[in-house]
C-alpha cells in the first residue's frame, strides 16, 4: 500500500516535471500563440514603433489584443499624418482553397479597416484589397509561416 | 487572334449495324482495358507536300495521337505497331481478322489519307475483330493544319462507340501558367490541347491571373485578373483576344463561372468584409444579387440545366457546401462529413458534385450526390483543389502543389486527372506548373 502511494508520488512529481518542461520549452520558442503569430520576424514599420501588420488565426478575421494595440498605433500615426493615405492588403496562408481564401483576405483587411475608422481614421482614407494566398511573405510550408502569412499590412499609398 | 475554331469538318458518319460486341465498360476504370490495334494511316502516294507538315509521316503520327489518347483512358490498352500483321492500305480494305486475333487485338483501328487541293481528306474504320465486321466509319475534310484535331475526333468516335458514352479528346484545357520563386510568382493565362499539345499564352504575366473557366457552349473564358490592381472579373474571346471586365462593381469580384447557356457569369462581389454571391447577364448586363447573407458565400457553380446552384458558405463557421435554387432562394446545406469542404463542381451530367475537403492536415478531392450523400474521396494529398470535369463527366482535372522547404524550395504546383471511378489517376504534362484547370466542352459538337 505504502509502496504503491509511494510510486504514485514518483509518478506524480516525474510527470510535473515533463509537463514544467514542456511549457518552459513552448514558451522560448513561442512566437504562435492560440494559432496566431506575435514574433516579429517579418514584421515592417510605418514609423518608428509603428508596426505595419497583424496577424489572425487560420480561419479567423477577428482581432487579437495584440492586433488592436498594433491598429492603436497605426491611428494615432494616421491622425498625426493627415495627408497619408493607406491600402490594407488581406492575406490568408496555402491551406484553403483559392477563391475561400480572396474572400477571407477580404474579411481580414476590412476587419483592421474597421477598427482604425473607431479610432476616428476617415474610411476613405484607406482602401483595402485581398491576395487571398497569392503572395505568402514566407514560402515555407510549415505552422510557422502559415501564421506569418495570415495578415493583414497597411502600405502607405502616398 | 486563335483562329483554331473557324473550321469546315465535313462529316460522312455511316454506322453499321447495331449488334456488334465488343463494349467497354466505363464503370470498372483500368482493370480490364481493352486490347486494340491501331494501325498506321495510310497516306495515298497521289498526296501533295504542305507546308511545315512532312505528309508521308502524317499517317503514322496521327495514329501515335490516337494510341496515346486510348491509353490515357486508362480503358485501352493500345497494342505495339511491330506486332501488326497487315500493311494499312490493305488493311484498311478489310482486314484478315483471324491474323489480328493472333496478336490479341479485339479491335483494330484502320484508315488512310489524302491531301489534295489543299484540303487534307481522311477516312477510318473501327473493326470488331472477334465478330469480324465493320463497327463504324467516318469520313472527312479540313486543312491540313488541323491534322491533330483529326486524330482527336477519330479518338472521339471511337471511344464513343465502344463505351456508349460522348467522347472528350477534341477539346482543351485552360489553366493558369505558373513560374519564378514562390513568393513572387509570375502567372499567365495559358491553353492547350487535353493531350498537352499546342500551348499557347493568352496572357503575359504582368498581372495576377486566376481561375480562368470556359463557356461551355463558345470559345469564351471568364477569369479574374489584378489589372491597375483592382482584383475583378474579366470576360476574354480567346479567338479574337479581346477582353472586357464584367460589371461595374465597386469592390472584388472573384470565383467567376458560366452559366450552362453560357448567357451569364455567376461569381462573388465582396464589399466591407462580406462576399455575397451575383450573376450578370452579358446581353443585357443585368446585375442579380443572389446570396445576402453576412458569412463568406463563394464558389458558385450552376447545375446544367440552370435551376439549381451549388456555393461554398461557411455561415455555418466553417467552409460548407450549400445548394440553393437559381434565385437565391431554398438554401440547403449538404455537407455534414468531417472536415471542411469547398469549390463544388456540378457534373456536366447533373447527378454528381466535385468538391475538394480538408480534413487533419490532408486535401482530397471527392464526388458526392447532389444532396450531399454518397460522398466518395478519389484521391488524397497534400495540397489539391479545384476539380473540373470533363465535358462527358468521367474525369476530373485538378491541380496539385506540394510542400516547400525554406526559401519556398522544393514547391511545385501540377495539373492532375483522376477518373470519377478513383482509377487512372494521371499527370498532364505542361510547359510549367500549372494550376486552376479548366476543361472546354467538345470543340466539333
Amino acid at each position: 500500500m505504502t509502496l504503491n502511494t509511494n510510486l504514485k508520488n514518483i509518478l506524480l512529481v516525474v510527470f510535473t516535471t515533463l509537463i514544467l518542461s514542456a511549457c518552459s520549452t513552448a514558451k522560448k520558442s513561442g512566437i504562435i500563440e492560440g494559432d496566431v503569430y506575435t514574433g516579429s520576424e517579418t514584421v515592417e514599420y510605418l514609423a518608428a514603433g509603428v508596426p505595419d501588420r497583424v496577424f489572425f488565426a487560420t480561419n479567423k478575421s477577428s482581432l487579437t489584443t495584440a492586433s488592436r494595440a498594433t491598429l492603436r498605433k497605426q491611428a494615432t500615426f494616421l491622425r498625426k499624418n493627415k495627408n497619408l493615405n493607406v491600402v490594407i492588403e488581406g492575406h490568408a496562408d496555402e491551406r484553403g482553397t483559392r477563391e475561400y481564401n480572396l474572400a477571407l483576405g477580404e474579411r481580414r483587411a476590412n476587419a483592421a479597416r474597421d477598427y482604425l475608422m473607431t479610432y476616428g481614421i476617415s474610411g476613405k482614407r484607406i482602401s483595402v484589397i485581398s491576395y487571398g494566398k497569392e503572395k505568402p511573405v514566407n514560402p515555407k510550408s510549415s505552422p510557422v509561416a502559415w501564421s506569418q502569412n495570415r495578415r493583414s499590412v497597411t502600405v502607405k499609398v502616398n | 487572334m486563335i483562329r483554331l475554331f473557324l473550321l469546315n469538318f465535313f462529316f460522312i458518319l455511316s454506322f453499321s449495324k447495331l449488334f456488334a460486341l465488343i463494349e467497354v465498360d466505363i464503370t470498372r476504370g483500368n482493370l480490364d482495358p481493352l486490347p486494340i490495334a491501331v494501325s498506321p494511316l495510310h497516306v495515298d502516294i497521289k498526296s501533295e507536300e504542305t507546308k511545315n507538315l512532312k505528309t508521308k509521316e502524317l499517317g503514322a503520327k496521327i495514329s501515335e495521337i490516337i494510341e496515346n489518347n486510348f491509353k490515357n483512358t486508362g480503358l485501352f490498352n493500345p497494342l505495339k505497331k511491330d506486332a501488326f500483321v497487315q500493311k494499312p492500305d490493305i488493311a484498311h480494305l478489310k482486314p484478315r481478322f483471324e491474323d489480328w486475333r493472333l496478336i490479341k487485338a479485339q479491335a483494330l483501328v484502320t484508315g488512310k489519307l489524302l491531301i489534295t487541293g489543299g484540303k487534307l481528306k481522311v477516312e477510318f474504320r473501327l473493326w470488331d475483330l472477334a465478330a469480324a465486321q465493320e463497327m463504324t466509319a467516318l469520313a472527312f475534310t479540313t486543312t491540313p493544319s488541323n491534322w491533330r484535331r483529326v486524330a482527336h475526333i477519330i479518338s472521339d468516335k471511337i471511344y464513343e462507340r465502344l463505351t456508349g458514352e460522348e467522347g472528350y479528346f477534341d477539346t482543351r484545357i485552360i489553366y493558369v501558367s505558373e513560374t519564378g520563386p514562390k513568393n513572387q510568382r509570375v502567372k499567365k493565362l495559358a491553353i492547350m490541347d487535353q493531350d498537352g499539345e499546342n500551348t499557347k499564352y493568352l496572357t503575359l504575366g504582368n498581372e495576377l491571373v486566376l481561375t480562368p473557366r470556359f463557356n461551355p457552349t463558345s470559345q469564351m473564358v471568364t477569369y479574374m485578373s489584378y489589372f491597375r490592381n483592382m482584383p475583378r472579373v474579366y470576360l476574354l474571346d480567346i479567338e479574337t483576344g479581346t477582353q472586357e471586365i464584367v460589371g461595374n462593381f465597386p469592390g472584388m469580384t472573384f470565383a467567376p463561372r458560366f452559366s450552362p447557356d453560357g448567357k451569364k457569369i455567376i461569381m462573388s462581389f465582396a464589399k466591407d468584409g462580406n462576399s455575397d454571391i451575383y450573376t450578370m447577364n452579358l446581353d443585357t448586363r443585368v446585375v442579380e444579387r443572389i446570396t445576402d447573407h453576412s458569412s463568406i458565400d463563394t464558389s458558385p457553380s450552376f447545375s446544367p440545366d440552370g435551376k439549381f446552384i451549388a456555393f461554398n458558405s461557411d455561415r455555418s463557421g466553417l467552409q460548407q457546401i450549400y445548394v440553393m435554387r437559381s434565385d437565391g432562394s431554398n438554401v440547403k446545406r449538404i455537407t455534414f462529413g468531417k472536415g471542411i469542404y469547398g469549390t463544388p463542381v456540378w457534373s456536366p451530367r447533373g447527378d454528381l458534385i466535385a468538391f475538394t475537403k480538408m480534413h487533419k492536415g490532408k486535401f482530397y478531392i471527392g464526388v458526392m450526390r447532389i444532396d450531399g450523400t454518397g460522398e466518395r474521396l478519389l484521391t488524397e494529398n497534400y495540397y489539391q483543389e479545384a476539380p473540373s470535369w470533363s465535358p462527358n463527366g468521367r474525369v476530373l482535372v485538378f491541380y496539385r502543389e506540394t510542400k516547400a522547404g525554406d526559401k519556398g524550395k522544393g514547391f511545385s504546383a501540377k495539373l492532375w486527372s483522376i477518373d470519377i471511378t478513383g482509377y487512372n489517376e494521371r499527370r498532364l504534362l505542361t510547359k510549367t506548373d500549372a494550376s486552376d484547370p479548366s476543361w472546354s466542352s467538345l470543340l466539333s459538337k
